[in-house]
């Protein structure tokens, strides 16, 4: 099977079209960023606090809403996750306080708030730990274990929290539930201390602003890093210029990369910028394997200019770039569609990455060699951009 | 086939079978069960994917630093005292933001002397330097001073690990956190209620006995005005409990004496008990040294008062009826049993040499965690076999032959986790399924490159030749480049990020041999059985 044999494709002819296409995506991106969505920094890197709930049924945001805002709670943001049938929500409070308590408080008001039919003295079955039940156990003592029961009672605990968490997904609907998982009278003492709620907490985040800060510092050295050792590394092997062509072709993905993740008002969290890390990575792999055909065509074909060098570069390696990018794109595609929710914006930002990256190896980082030995032939200059360093 | 192709192959199998004892060990069965017992075993989950707590503190080194300086500031008083130096006035003005800054106002000119003297002789660590118009700053030297702040993290992190250890949690992380500056990071796998740990790990748990000068008064002021408007110098105001059945409910303040008689050094044992009226309570005993301070004290004190101050709170005042000499218990009926063990423990585990304050939480329920392997797991299924039918029908036989080297790559991927006892993370298991995508890049920049070495005319066994040495040079500096990001995520990232750039370099690095050499070896087999001129299945 072959999917191109000998393209010939004039790719540098529709540079201008390249070029509008990409000043386009990343203008719009940076006009969002700036004025319309601003830059979605997720809790990670902004502070605050972010729960995920799973509901026993599904939930009603308005009811959920309403909740939220009778508890006194500001500023924060509902979101469903994944498919309706999940019964999942996303609740993010954007706390900007420094003082620990208060971080710790929008975690414990979220909590109170969704338990709308708490009894008085009874702790909810599906947000206890396992530490609360053996606590409870212990004092109850319904199996009259009398003072040796710590063994007991710990294994019975963890036998609950086992069947809920592992086996029923975080949320028990009634205590029944948990009849033939523990000894018959613990379910029945249980009944006395604790009630059932609509949902089980999954996961916490609770971020202080000193750590976002920090975060937000962190990730905008690594990515500078991370292109500032591009740079170096093509300079060396290539030449300069082919550094400075492969690293504007990649900050050209990562400011559109982000810029969709503004348009669509997606979070950026600490997975995310990993993902662009990655891109940044990857996008230069097929930059790289464009220049290093460049660098071979230009030691074979010493009399051709510069642009039919570079357009023929392109279309030989063109199979190779359709397919490794073709096949990263299924694995990458597989896992926004299959791997859940937690790596949402993770692959949202290589599914885009992926395409962006290739698109841009061809379309960028090709151009702009022939751009600049254009304005090196119009200042006079030696008409060559032949890397000393070629083997 | 030739004695170097059997070589490179028997080499081929050596690394497969190292590579899988890596992953699974010597497993205790060869069932599903067993297997993946073995596997869990020698690849840690990350905490997003076993649940438990992930937490960030931050020590406050400059309590550290301001007990040190009160120290010294009761040591230079002292000594200016003995040597007769006369001053108008010696503060701390800023002990928030400069701890270590004590200030000297109105020495005399001619005791200059003297009170370098003292400071070189009695406070090593600390230098004095004149300022204007009789005033001198005595402060700690710049390398005293950092190596303090250190040490205070150091301590911290050995406290906490103690109070950790004894709480049963099973591979618990305690280190420094090198993103901020005097940060520890604590991971606590399976631990999804950190609220208690957070209180255990938080207690600075300094403990001290003092004599009490006055109280229990209903608020600051009120101790104040009995006292006049001014404290006393040597005493210091704490909150405490009012005694049972005294007018004033609940909250109550104590003049007590800032210094102490013993403190939390002086212990050498805390376990819970009952006190005499059979409420839970802690009881504590002294080292030698501190029990004879204990004993003086107590002796010099008949008919005082005498308080047991923890935190900065006093917990019990009680009447000096007699000298005592090591013993000691902390009631007052206000704690139930677990809270009496728990202190206990902390009292065992030693004082925090400075407080600590939570700047980032994170707990992953067990549930999300079986539900994200679970995600994961069947993501990397579906693009691996994705990846691998494409290969097949795109390049038929060759295809066989990256199919295989892909599967020695995962399997040598995983090998590598397992013997670095590497931690898989949720973005980790994704690394695997880039790694994939990635990996397979060679092998197509390879096949295609023997593809047009064909169509040029060229023999089989010189084009596989030739594809090979021109892919190679690209196939690594794609493979750097990668890396460096790889790299440059591992040094910034922590936990889970982390995991992903682990997965992503072993993976990558394991590509350059399986799709390079392994490969290479499976071509040059077919070769040697093929008739000259027969054609190569790509």
């Amino acid at each position: 099977m072959e999917f191109f044999r000998n393209p010939n494709i004039d790719f540098l002819g529709k540079k201008w079209y390249f070029l509008a296409f990409s000043l386009v995506f990343s203008v719009a991106g940076v006009l969002s960023m700036l004025f319309w969505h601003g830059v979605p920094w997720g809790v990670d890197f902004r502070g605050g606090t972010l729960v995920y709930v799973k509901f026993s049924h599904t939930p009603d945001e308005n009811a959920i809403r309403s909740e939220l805002d009778r508890a006194g709670l500001r500023n924060f943001k509902l979101q469903r996750l994944g498919a309706l049938s999940n019964n999942e929500e996303l609740i993010d409070l954007d706390v900007r306080e420094t003082s620990e308590q208060a971080l710790d408080q929008g975690k414990l008001k979220i909590i109170q708030a969704l338990e709308t039919h708490a009894p008085a003295g009874k702790a909810d079955l599906n947000n206890a730990s396992s530490f609360t039940f053996k606590n409870f156990l212990m004092e109850k003592d319904p199996l009259h274990l009398g003072t040796d029961a710590d063994q007991k009672y710990t294994a019975q605990a963890q036998a609950i929290v086992n069947f809920r968490d592992k086996v029923q997904g975080g949320v028990l609907g009634s205590i029944d539930q948990l009849k033939g998982v523990v000894e018959p009278a613990v379910v029945a003492a249980l009944s006395d201390g604790f009630f059932v709620s609509d949902f089980g907490v999954r996961d916490v985040a609770i971020v202080g602003p000193q750590v976002g800060g920090q975060l937000r510092k962190q990730a905008f050295l690594a990515t500078v890093y991370s292109l500032a050792g591009m740079l170096v590394y093509l300079g060396f092997r290539f030449e300069w210029i082919y550094g400075i062509a492969a690293v504007v072709t990649v900050f050209h993905d990562t400011l559109i990369t982000v810029g969709a993740f503004s348009l669509t008002k997606t979070d950026i969290s600490l997975t995310v910028i990993a993902a662009i890390l990655t891109l940044i990575g990857y996008s230069n792999n097929d930059t790289i394997v464009v220049f290093d055909r460049i660098r071979e065509n230009i030691k074979l074909m010493r009399r051709e200019k510069l642009s039919d060098i570079v357009n023929r570069s392109i279309n030989q390696t063109l199979s190779r770039t359709i397919l490794t990018a073709g096949l990263t794109f299924l694995t990458v595609l597989a896992l926004y569609l299959f791997g859940g929710e937690v790596l949402h914006g993770f692959s949202l930002a290589l599914v885009i990455g992926i395409l962006i990256g290739t698109y841009s190896s061809i379309a960028i980082a090709a151009p702009i060699l022939v751009a600049y030995q254009d304005w090196r032939l119009g200042r006079g200059k030696r008409a060559v951009a032949v890397p000393s360093k070629a083997k | 086939m030739n004695k170097n192709l059997t070589w490179k192959l028997a080499l081929i199998v050596g690394i497969l079978l190292a590579f899988l004892l890596g992953i699974f060990g010597i497993p205790k069965s060869f069932s599903k069960q067993g297997l993946l017992a073995s596997m869990t075993d020698r690849i840690h989950l990350g905490l997003d994917l076993r649940g438990g707590t992930h937490l960030i503190l931050q020590v406050q080194v400059n309590d550290a630093v301001n007990v040190d300086s009160d120290n010294a500031l009761e040591t230079l008083k002292e000594q200016l005292r003995t040597k007769k130096i006369n001053y108008a006035e010696i503060t701390k003005p800023d002990p928030k933001s400069n701890p270590d800054r004590i200030v000297l106002k109105g020495v005399p000119p001619e005791s200059r002397s003297d009170l370098l003297t003292i400071v070189q002789e009695r406070l090593p660590e600390y230098e004095a330097t004149p300022g204007p118009e009789n005033t001198w700053v005595v402060s700690m030297k710049p390398q005293m001073l950092a190596d303090l702040k250190n040490k205070a993290v150091t301590q911290a992190i050995e406290t906490i690990r103690n109070r950790i250890d004894q709480l049963g949690v099973s591979e618990p992380v305690i280190q420094e956190h090198g993103l901020g500056e005097y940060q520890i990071l604590v991971q606590l796998p399976g631990i999804d209620d950190p609220a208690r740990v957070k209180d255990i790990m938080q207690s600075t748990a300094m403990l001290e006995i003092k004599q009490v000068l006055g109280g229990p008064y209903p608020s600051e002021q009120a101790a104040l005005q009995d006292k006049g408007g001014v404290l006393p110098p040597d005493a210091i105001l704490l909150p405490g409990h009012a005694a049972p059945g005294a007018e004033t409910e609940g909250q109550a303040w104590y003049l007590v004496s800032r210094v102490s008689a013993v403190s939390g050094k002086d212990l050498r044992d805390a376990q819970p008990s009952r006190d005499q009226n059979g409420q839970p309570s802690v009881s504590f005993t002294l080292t030698g040294e501190g029990g004879q301070r204990f004993y003086n004290f107590t002796s010099a004190h008949i008919n005082d008062s005498l308080g047991v101050v923890l935190d900065n709170k006093v917990q019990e005042v009680a009447n000096i009826k007699d000298s005592i000499r090591d013993r000691g218990e902390i009631s007052g009926g206000r704690m139930n049993e677990q809270q009496t063990k728990d202190l206990s423990m902390i009292l065992r585990s030693g004082a925090l040499p400075a407080g600590v304050k939570y700047l980032e939480e994170r707990t992953a329920g067990p549930s999300l965690g079986a539900d994200s392997i679970r995600a994961g797991v069947r993501a990397a299924v579906i693009g691996m076999v994705a990846v691998l039918v494409f290969m097949l029908l795109y390049y038929r036989g060759a295809g066989i032959n990256a199919d295989v080297a892909l599967i020695l790559n995962l399997i040598i991927l995983l090998g590598f986790m397992g013997y670095f006892g590497a931690v898989l993370t949720l973005p980790g298991i994704a690394g695997v399924i880039l790694t994939v995508g990635m990996g397979v890049d060679s092998n197509v920049l390879i096949f295609e490159r023997i593809r047009e070495e064909l169509r040029n005319g060229k023999t089989p066994p010189s084009a596989v030749d030739q594809g090979f040495s021109h892919a190679w040079i690209t196939i690594v500096d794609t493979h750097v480049t990668t890396i460096v990001s790889a790299a440059i995520l591992f040094i910034f990232g922590t936990g889970p990020v982390r995991g992903f750039a682990t997965t992503l370099t072993f993976g990558l690095l394991a590509n350059l041999f399986t799709a390079v050499f392994v490969s290479r070896v499976i071509f040059d087999w077919i070769l040697t059985r093929k008739q000259r001129g027969e054609a190569l299945s790509i």
